[in-house]
């Protein structure tokens, strides 16, 4: 870009018939090269969204028709009524982006520099859930966490689930319709978007710096902590934001494999949208998840210090 | 650590390699090498790529395990000690530096792990001796070669190891700034006077840099010694070939009890002196290095008596500035290399002449024909072709 302006700026000097034309369409093709991304944005993102925030202070109901009231209040009655389940969807995306992180952390490590020629199979294995589809693979866990299945008769016979039930995640001997049901099912829908960032930051790191790291008197655990880790820390934050945005909306999860009293905020949204059709609390609910979510990701991103690494 | 090795910081330490043997799998990387390595002195492994010297350097740094043997500096094995439990550190060929840290903490590394005090002292103390001051809070993406190359060093020395290894540390430099950071390597090392052991395939940085250097060939130490003994007393074609370029003669010796044993070549008879052979057997590869040899015009007779002399016509000149390069065919085929400085350039010798080859019998050497006479040449151009790093 800088480049192509300063030649601009050269050549708008020297007089010529031919070269203004040709500097105009060099200064225009950024510009079209946009074009059809803004375009896509505008129609599909922008104009829904006042749409929708411009529905969230409306009034009225479906029989009669909502007219544009610009009540406030709207915000403050849904966020009153449906505190609880905001807290549970940030509590419930929050433990499973942190077990997402530990297991794809070793995993992404074990890939990038351990794997061998084992490197692109294990890959593909990672990115093989998306042959099947979301909903049919978070059906698959209905099962294998069923009440007679070998998962939970396993764990009773261990006495898994005792331990469960005191930390209030499962009740009875049950594992489906629980709060662990719907983490479990989360952690594993989202693990490849945890997986592939910390994959991609382990592998373009050269693996001599841990050699000149443990040369410099660093055992391996310090040179974890202080070489690989910061140099993993980009992946790590991409990860993250990948995993927890979309688990905190996510209402697939707490619909197949939770209960009505674990219903997260995309359950309610859904349900407000498409069941009780009450459209300014529905929308009024998407905007401040949208809000929160903003909100926490600038917050952990200012925390992480990443902003020059990411 | 450190801790665990009393000594006077900046000393250095004995190096000392017993039998040390590294194999991956079936292929025998270093091969029964033992090498005693002085202490405060600079040596160099000196090979073609392939030969063994970066893996003997890595066992020494404990970034790979022996598979026999035995390596101590001071009194301490270190054998199998963890690379963070020894003192040696190493310039890596890639620098390695962190990217993520400034020039400041890259090289207050070492110092931090270890919990010295005073760590903004002595980084600055170094930073000042290999001239990086202005740049300490710069990123090493920001540094130019040559500048990562001093930060790397300035990393590895402010430890004050026993041993300080050195792999490649110039090869990715271009070649004048190369010769300035030899120099100023050479210099660093006079002042701190640790001992440096710098591996490297470049024969001319070896000879440059080093007080003793052990030429590799295939895992194992072709022939040790300083820069001039092995130029000028190759014990074996693959040395005289690596360092420096020879010319090589089929030759039969006889009246080997003679203090200048007579070498006969195509029937032309040409004195070596005894001490001077390296051959147990009569046959052998007589040879000279090109700068020792003089060209003369047939029939003008100014050569020393007791010269070597051998006959040839001028196939090719090529004229590099500060000599001449020829090359003077033999009546049997055979072409030689001979340099001439540009003092007394004769115009006469000119492709097509005839000339007269002499040099001194004293630079004359003889190997054991039993030797490939191009060992050693092969793979230093490949090398050159490929710029592939050992």
């Amino acid at each position: 870009m800088s480049a192509g302006a300063a030649l601009a700026e050269v050549s708008d000097k020297e007089p010529g018939k031919v070269q203004p034309s040709v500097i105009n369409k060099r200064k225009l093709t950024p510009y079209l090269l946009l074009l059809p991304g803004v375009l896509w944005l505008a129609v599909f993102f922008v104009v829904p969204m006042f749409s929708l925030f411009g529905q969230s202070l409306q009034t009225g109901s479906f029989e009669e028709g909502y007219e544009q009231t610009f009540r406030f209040a709207n915000y403050t009655e849904a966020l009153s009524t449906y505190w609880p389940q905001f807290v549970r969807s940030f509590v419930y995306a929050g433990i499973a982006t942190l077990l997402c992180l530990l297991i794809a952390y070793p995993l992404a490590y074990c890939i990038a520099f351990r794997s061998g020629r084992w490197k692109n199979a294990l890959l593909v294995l990672v990115i093989a859930p998306f042959f099947t589809s979301f909903l049919i693979r978070t059906l698959a866990w209905q099962t294998i966490l069923s009440d007679s299945g070998i998962v939970t008769t396993t764990l009773n016979t261990l006495h898994v689930t005792d331990v469960m039930r005191f930390l209030g995640l499962t009740e009875g001997d049950r594992l489906l319709a629980t709060p662990l049901a719907v983490i479990t099912g989360l952690t594993y829908n989202f693990l490849p978007f945890m997986t592939l960032p910390i994959y991609a930051a382990l592998d373009r790191m050269d693996p001599r710096l841990i050699e000149a790291a443990q040369d410099l008197y660093s055992s391996p655990w310090t040179s974890f902590r202080k070489v690989t880790w910061p140099l993993s820390l980009a992946g790590v934050v991409a990860g993250t934001l990948l995993t927890f945005i979309p688990a905190a909306g996510d209402y697939i999860n707490a619909q197949l494999l939770g209960a009505p009293a674990y219903r997260m905020i995309g359950n309610v949204i859904d349900s407000q949208f498409f069941r009780v059709l009450d459209y300014p609390t529905a929308a009024a609910l998407s905007f401040t998840l949208m809000a929160s979510i903003l909100v926490l990701v600038s917050l952990y991103i200012r925390r992480a210090g990443t902003e020059e690494l990411v | 650590m450190t801790e665990s090795s009393p000594r006077q910081p900046g000393s250095g330490a004995d190096l000392n390699l017993i039998n040390v043997t590294k194999s991956f799998g079936d292929f025998v990387a270093v091969d029964d090498l033992s090498l005693t390595i002085p202490s405060g002195s600079f040596f160099a492994l000196l090979g073609p790529s392939g030969c063994g010297k970066t893996t003997t350097l890595r066992m020494v740094a404990g970034l790979e395990e022996p598979t026999s043997g035995q390596i101590l500096i001071g009194s301490e094995d270190v054998t199998y000690a963890k690379p963070y439990k020894r003192p040696v550190n190493t310039v890596f060929q890639s620098y390695a530096l962190f990217p993520h840290l400034d020039i400041f903490e890259n090289v207050a590394f070492g110092l931090r792990r270890r919990h010295v005090k005073d760590v903004k002292g002595q980084v600055e103390d170094i930073l000042e001796l290999t001239e990086l001051t202005p740049l300490a809070r710069r990123k090493p993406n920001q540094l130019s070669g040559g500048q990562q190359q001093r930060v790397a060093l300035a990393r590895a020395l402010i430890n004050r190891p026993a041993v300080l290894l050195l792999d490649e540390p110039l090869g990715a430099l271009d070649l004048k700034l190369r010769r300035q950071m030899q120099l100023e390597l050479k210099g660093i090392q006079n002042e701190v006077g640790l001992t440096f052991v710098h591996v490297t395939h470049d024969q001319e940085e070896a000879m440059t840099m080093a007080d003793t250097i052990a030429v590799m060939n295939e895992g194992r130490v072709e022939q040790l010694g300083a820069p001039v003994d092995l130029y000028e007393n190759p014990r074996t074609t693959f040395v005289a070939n690596f360092l420096g370029q020879s010319n090589f003669f089929d030759a039969t010796l006889s009246d080997r009890s003679a203090k200048v044993v007579t070498a006969t070549v195509q029937g032309q008879r040409l004195g070596v002196p005894a001490s001077r052979v390296y051959s147990p057997g009569d046959d052998v590869h007589l040879g000279v290095r090109p700068e020792k040899l003089t060209l003369s015009i047939q029939g003008d007779d100014s050569i020393p008596e007791g010269h070597n002399r051998l006959t040839g016509i001028v196939a090719d000149s090529s004229f590099i500035g500060v000599s001449t390069e020829y090359r003077v065919e033999m009546a049997w085929g055979m072409q030689v290399t001979v340099f001439e400085q540009n003092v007394h350039h004769d115009i006469r010798i000119v492709p097509g002449a005839s000339v007269v080859l002499s040099w001194d019998p004293a630079n004359t050497f003889a190997l054991d024909a039993s030797q490939s006479v191009e060992a050693g040449i092969d793979s230093e151009v490949l090398e050159a072709v490929v710029g592939a790093p050992a």
